[in-house]
């Protein structure tokens, strides 16, 4: 089932100013593909949980459409859209045990699509399997850990096969290990039940491992949408490309002229036929190359050691960050002693913006 | 060691003190029952009481429930503790519901009114309250029980107690029922009722302990003796009962009026103890 | 949708707001017109004027003198002779290990007694009649005093056994309430003060007493609007004619002035319940005045 926002807009009266108006979904149109992992990548605060709470119906848009399909859902109740949603603290009823708790969407269900009790326990454990926790179904969600209730919260989410599924951070409350397991396992069964799925997400490695497409918003507005790789590579502004990708993206303070970008009193690399402005220059960690002859001085810190990789962390008079990190292979050798580093960079690894748009240029 | 032998000193102390006061409160137990085990001729003949008995009887129980209507007062307290419990019920779960989980025009102000009866003392409106049952025609017949329970139903603080506990309910677990197709009456049966189980239980509690007691009101409503409550029952056997001075029939219904309430607390004691010290005041 | 959610959550409240308007609200206003209709006759519903007549009546009533001068008599000593005591036993609880559920269940008891029925039994160990002469007075000669009937004896026997009984009844909740206060107070004070040297007497002033300062205030500020309510604990001693045993209380005015055969005096009635009022909101008033200066942590 495709999902389309059209011209979506959802404003709130504030709660700690009197009178004044947040927006925090701000005039939203994409359409998102049949049968995607979609992560809604942002800052907290973005407006990504309403967003969410927007498609599942919780809330009700100030202006604009939803469809689902070519279906208008927009004035649809939660429980006619057909939705499946997995809360960031589960919200399993916990004087349920794990079955009970997966039936009680099915018992809701009216007139010809009501169930018999065999049929429902039978959708119960067939929907347990495919989340693997089909041994835990006397337990009540407090014997279980954060790892097998997130699982009960997606069963209990899909067991109605749901034609959209969303999860509100739905990692959040996993511990290191326990999250990277878990979003393969997401990937798997997003995969074999085949169901378009949103989920929100504030860290951008979560998003960008499995998601077939990420839509990155703040403040209540799309910045980007696209293939996870194509947005690291091809960020349109300042903020997404700062956004994504760990360690940061280096940013410095610089500008085009001559057919040049400087920085400072460098030309680090040819801008041929671009009109001359003031810019914002954002380099990758691993676009730089360690070059005795390169033509971008930076003053050496340290050198910390990664195993495949080393970090150079240096500094510069035009950087605006506190250091720059660069990733480059170990096999390069540093002097203790060494006070400056010289790099060449990867043209496909260097961004600019302009410095009042923060837009690419 | 000076230090360590006063410590234990006033360790004893202590204990002394405990100890008196545990028997301040207990003997009066202790005497109601001692006395109701006595034989009434023996008693009378005591110009000094006895501390124990060496003969006890149990025909003073019989007395209590032949030659009184105990059984009566009984069984009418018992209607009218279990109706105006479970009518308080019906009528505090939806309100405090309303208040937690619904958004309406006047929310506000209407939980503030509510807040603000609380303040009311039960003297203020009994006045008016018995013209109205009079009126209604209420303190005769059957229909004593109507106006024994009606204006003994409602309970402001136990909608806010209650009110407090559903809030305490995360919105998730609202929102995820709404996102199953799961009607608000659903959702307060299936999932607020029983996760807020242990303050229903306790108001319950309260509530019942409230009845069992109470006496002002069913005071006024009663006239004829057949729908007495165990509080009127007692009263109207102090004051005419067993010829005036059958002290240990006396005592006979007294234990029997005690015995369910004492049996009752030592069940659910923490409960009780938790929900009193939660706000519960004496009536 | 929204207009629908209106409709709902006050369908969901009816109950409650029919309730609560038919024996509270209207009452309430009810009340206030009855204390100003003079003269009102109860079987024909008229009366003869508007004006303070009721109250005028009431406050010349030697029996609602009596009353007031016994309540007030009741409140001044039940209320601190409660609370000291409580405070005391609490502290002892708080000290001790073994024991300690035992003994708060069994302080518990008096809260879930009727408190008509276990009034009979202070009744027969106080009173002295002529076939007895009760344990209490069995005690007193044995210690070498002088007998005395505390039911239908002289009028300070009376009121001691009226106080006693109070006392006896209001104990728990405030046993209850300063125990749980007491365990509350943070253990790491105690343990800085002790490091410090301080002695046991100092740290119930400087530390415990202040930190459950509070609490204590909340007992005594419900510990006089409890006391001014004084009623049932005289009829279980004293019996219904509590204007024959000189025992009456507001509380027992105000039902007197509305059992009587003959229908009853509302006027007198709720003029009365509205002075009660009165009393009490002035003194729990002065009360939470005077305690914004002394009380710490509100």
């Amino acid at each position: 089932m495709k999902v389309v926002l059209e011209n979506l807009t959802k404003q709130f009266l504030s709660r700690q100013k009197k009178g004044e108006i947040v927006t925090a979904v701000n005039n939203f149109n994409f359409e998102i593909p049949d049968g995607q992992l979609i992560g809604l990548l942002g800052p907290s605060g973005c407006g990504k949980s309403t967003t969410l709470n927007l498609i599942s119906g919780l809330e009700t848009p100030t202006t604009g459409k939803i469809y689902f399909g070519d279906e208008d859902v927009t004035n649809l109740p939660p429980e006619e859209r057909g939705v499946g949603l997995v809360f960031q603290n589960y919200a399993l009823y916990p004087h349920l045990t794990v079955e009970e708790n997966i039936i009680f969407p099915l018992q809701n269900l009216k007139g010809a699509q009501k169930m018999t009790k065999e049929a429902m326990h039978q959708k119960a454990v067939e929907t347990a399997k495919l989340v693997q926790i089909d041994g835990l179904m006397e337990r009540k969600p407090k014997e279980l850990s954060g790892g097998q209730q997130q699982r009960v919260a997606i069963a209990r989410a899909l067991v109605k096969i749901p034609k959209v599924l969303l999860l509100d951070e739905p990692l959040s409350n996993l511990d290191a290990r326990l999250r990277l397991q878990t979003r393969e396992e997401l990937r798997r069964i997003q995969r074999e039940t085949g169901v378009t799925t949103i989920f929100v997400t504030h860290d951008q490695e979560e998003a960008m491992s499995i998601s077939d497409l990420i839509i990155v918003m703040k403040d209540g507005v799309v910045h980007q949408i696209g293939k996870p790789q194509e947005v690291y590579d091809e960020p349109v502004n300042l903020f997404v490309a700062q956004f994504l990708g760990t360690p940061q993206i280096n940013v410095f303070e610089g500008e085009i002229r001559d057919g040049k970008v400087w920085i400072g009193e460098e030309a680090v690399l040819d801008a041929q036929g671009r009109e001359d402005r003031k810019v914002w220059v954002g380099i990758r960690p691993e676009g730089f190359i360690p070059d005795e002859n390169g033509p971008f001085t930076c003053r050496m810190d340290r050198v910390e050691v990664m195993g495949r990789d080393v970090s150079v962390v240096s500094t510069h008079d035009k950087m605006t960050g506190k250091s720059i990190r660069s990733i480059v292979s170990a096999e390069n050798k540093f002097r203790p002693d060494q006070t400056e580093v010289r790099f060449s960079l990867k043209p496909y690894k260097v961004f600019l913006f302009d410095r009042e748009s923060e837009e690419r240029v | 060691m000076i230090e360590k032998k006063n410590a234990r000193v006033s360790r004893g102390l202590i204990y002394l003190f405990l100890i008196i006061w545990a028997f301040i409160v207990l003997f009066p137990f202790y005497w109601m029952v001692l006395t109701s085990v006595k034989d009434t001729a023996a008693y009378n003949n005591e110009k000094i009481p006895e501390f124990i008995t060496t003969a006890p009887t149990g025909e003073n129980y019989v007395k209590a429930f032949t030659e009184v209507s105990l059984g009566r007062y009984f069984i009418n307290t018992l209607i009218f503790t279990i109706v105006t419990t479970g009518l308080m019920m019906l009528v505090i779960v939806p309100a405090a519901f309303a208040f937690a989980r619904l958004e309406f025009k006047g929310k506000g102000l209407l939980f503030a009114l509510f807040l603000s009866l609380m303040m009311i003392p039960n003297e203020l409106v009994i006045i008016t309250n018995y013209v109205t049952i009079v009126n209604w025609g209420f303190q005769k017949g059957d229909l004593t029980y109507l106006g024994l329970i009606l204006p003994s139903v409602t309970s402001v603080f136990y909608i806010y107690l209650l009110k407090e506990n559903f809030e305490a309910i995360p919105d998730e677990l609202y929102n995820a029922a709404k996102v199953d197709g799961t009607s608000d009456l659903k959702y307060l049966l299936k999932v607020m009722v029983p996760i807020s189980q242990p303050t229903i239980v306790t108001i319950v509690i309260l509530k019942v302990i409230e009845c069992w007691n109470s006496y002002v009101w069913p005071r006024l409503i009663t006239k004829e003796a057949k729908y007495f409550l165990v509080s009127n029952g007692i009263q109207a056997i102090r004051e005419s009962g067993f010829g005036r001075q059958d002290i240990p029939a006396m005592m006979a219904a007294v234990v029997v009026v005690s015995v369910p309430l004492i049996v009752l607390f030592l069940v659910f004691r923490d409960k009780i103890m938790a929900g009193v010290s939660r706000g519960g005041t004496k009536g | 949708m929204k207009q629908k959610n209106n409709l709902k959550a006050w369908l969901y409240l009816l109950p409650a707001i029919l309730f609560l308007g038919v024996f509270m609200v209207y009452p309430l206003v009810d009340v206030c017109f009855y204390s100003l209709e003079e003269n009102y006759h109860s079987i024909s519903q008229t009366y003869t004027g508007v004006g303070l007549g009721n109250f005028g009546h009431v406050l010349s009533d030697p029996f609602f003198i009596q009353a007031l001068k016994n309540t007030l008599i009741l409140v001044v000593i039940t209320v601190p002779v409660s609370t000291g005591i409580s405070l005391l036993i609490a502290l002892g609880l708080s000290s001790v290990k073994a024991l300690k559920k035992a003994f708060q269940t069994i302080y518990f008891l008096p809260y879930v007694t009727n408190t008509l029925a276990v009034g009979l039994v202070f009744m027969i160990l106080f009173a002295r009649t002529e076939y007895t002469d009760g344990l209490i007075n069995a005690l007193i000669q044995a210690m070498g005093y002088e007998m005395v009937d505390f039911i239908n004896g002289p009028y300070w026997a009376k009121m001691l056994v009226t106080c006693l009984y109070t006392v006896w009844i209001v104990m728990p909740f405030k046993i209850l309430i300063l125990t749980s206060a007491l365990a509350s107070v943070n253990q790491d004070y105690y343990k800085a003060a002790k490091v410090d040297g301080a002695s046991s007497g100092r740290i119930f002033r400087k530390i415990t007493l202040p930190m459950i300062s509070p609490t204590v205030f909340y007992l005594i500020i419900t510990g006089f609007i409890g006391a001014f309510k004084a009623y049932s604990d005289e009829v279980a001693l004293f019996g219904v004619n509590l204007n024959e045993a000189g025992m009456n209380t507001i509380v027992g005015y105000v039902y007197d002035m509305l059992y009587s055969d003959k229908g009853g005096y509302p006027g007198y009635a709720a003029a009365a319940a509205l002075l009660l009022f009165a009393i009490v909101f002035t003194i729990t008033y002065i009360n939470l005045r005077f305690s914004k200066n002394k009380v710490q942590y509100m």
